[in-house]
């Protein structure tokens, strides 16, 4: 097998190119490559290195970064992240200036609207697949459940929230 | 690479020119952003880029993240290579990116580490297991809000179906499937919808 920085260089510079809608949506791909085809870790370290990712400041690709920090340390955080994110970056540098005269053109809403529906299903599937991998039993599905309500009908700063399940957790509230 | 800037700068280029920012200003700026930005990086970067240095107007603003939400890649990252873009060419770009995964990734990386040192814990085995049902939230809330558009449009719907068997049911690579699927949503919508 090939080395697996280098594999996993491979994979996140396509998903760079890929990821309409940011991170969420690449990682049922992530998951595949490092969880199913690769054995680099499990769905549940998966999970928790996305939470740690999503409790961390910055933006949401971090948690390509941690992938690569568990993978090959700390040349693998940087590595992993230079790849995900050099392509899509090359490409708004170049089409940034021409942004403006395709802005209102009908393919490149046809474009937008196409991508809408594909982009909630890779998003669907991201939570379908964290949830399966973070559900260790019913009172963790239920705090995932209870969570969802909150931040769709709630205005709560989402550090607070992350917190407050975190303590849940710790406590032994639930899991 | 040419030496238009991306975004071209306002009319009145002396005015522009004297509160372009430097690169310097670029990188420091989206290093705050960076830091700063716990549970979403977006209302950071507006505040920071808007109302703190005035770089750009809310419009402008509302206009460089249409672009960056168009685009592949996370929207954040490419509104920083847009922004250092606009004002110092490819150096702002690179000043900009770098400023705003330099700390987020140092922080990760540190957080990373202690998790591995403390994850047999039973606490901290319990804080996670907390910890990462409320990130599963966060997707799923993500997605609930990004389907919620979709209602009454049943092509879509179908369109958004298909995606989640052939990824979450049948698993089927990305690079194969995505592409396949991008351009017949965008065909079949274009061609059946309004």
């Amino acid at each position: 097998m090939t080395n697996p920085l280098v594999h996993l260089c491979l994979v996140f510079l396509q998903m760079s190119l890929l990821a309409f809608g940011g991170a969420n949506t690449i990682l049922p791909e992530l998951q595949r490559q490092v969880v199913d085809v690769n054995h680099m870790m499990s769905p549940h370290t998966f999970a928790a290195l996305f939470a740690l990712a999503q409790a961390a400041p910055g933006p949401n690709m971090m948690v390509v970064s941690l992938i690569g920090w568990h993978v090959a340390g700390l040349s693998g955080a940087i590595l992993t992240m230079v790849c995900v994110v050099l392509p899509s970056s090359v490409l708004t540098f170049l089409v940034a200036s021409a942004w403006q005269r395709f802005r209102d053109a009908p393919w490149r809403k046809a474009i937008q609207k196409g991508l809408m529906p594909v982009t909630a299903g890779l998003l669907l599937s991201s939570a379908a697949l964290l949830i399966k991998a973070t559900t260790l039993d019913w009172s963790l599905g239920l705090l995932t459940l209870a969570v969802t309500v909150v931040l769709l009908t709630t205005k709560v700063h989402p550090m607070l929230v992350l917190g407050g399940a975190a303590t849940l957790g710790a406590v032994g509230v639930v899991g | 690479m040419s030496e238009t800037p991306a975004f071209p700068a306002p009319a009145d280029a002396a005015a522009a020119a004297q509160s372009a920012p430097s690169v310097a200003n670029i990188f420091t700026g989206f290093f705050m952003v960076g830091v700063r930005g716990f549970g979403g990086v977006l209302p950071w970067a507006r505040r920071t880029i808007v109302e703190e240095r005035k770089w750009l107007t809310a419009t402008e603003f509302a206009e460089v993240l249409g672009l960056c939400q168009f685009l592949p890649g996370g929207n954040i990252i490419n509104v920083s290579v847009a922004v250092g873009a606009r004002f110092r060419g490819m150096a702002g770009s690179v000043a900009a990116v770098l400023g705003l995964m330099l700390a987020p990734v140092a922080i990760v990386v540190g957080l990373g580490a202690i998790y591995d040192q403390f994850a047999d814990q039973p606490i901290v085995r319990r804080a996670f297991a907390g910890l990462a049902a409320a990130a599963s939230a966060f997707v799923l809330t993500a997605s609930i809000k990004i389907a919620a558009p979709l209602r009454g449009r049943w092509l879509a719907l179908a369109i958004a179906a298909i995606t989640f068997v052939a990824i979450a049911v049948i698993r089927l690579p990305l690079p194969m499937a995505m592409p396949v699927l991008a351009v017949a949503s965008i065909l079949v919508l274009w061609r059946f919808e309004k």
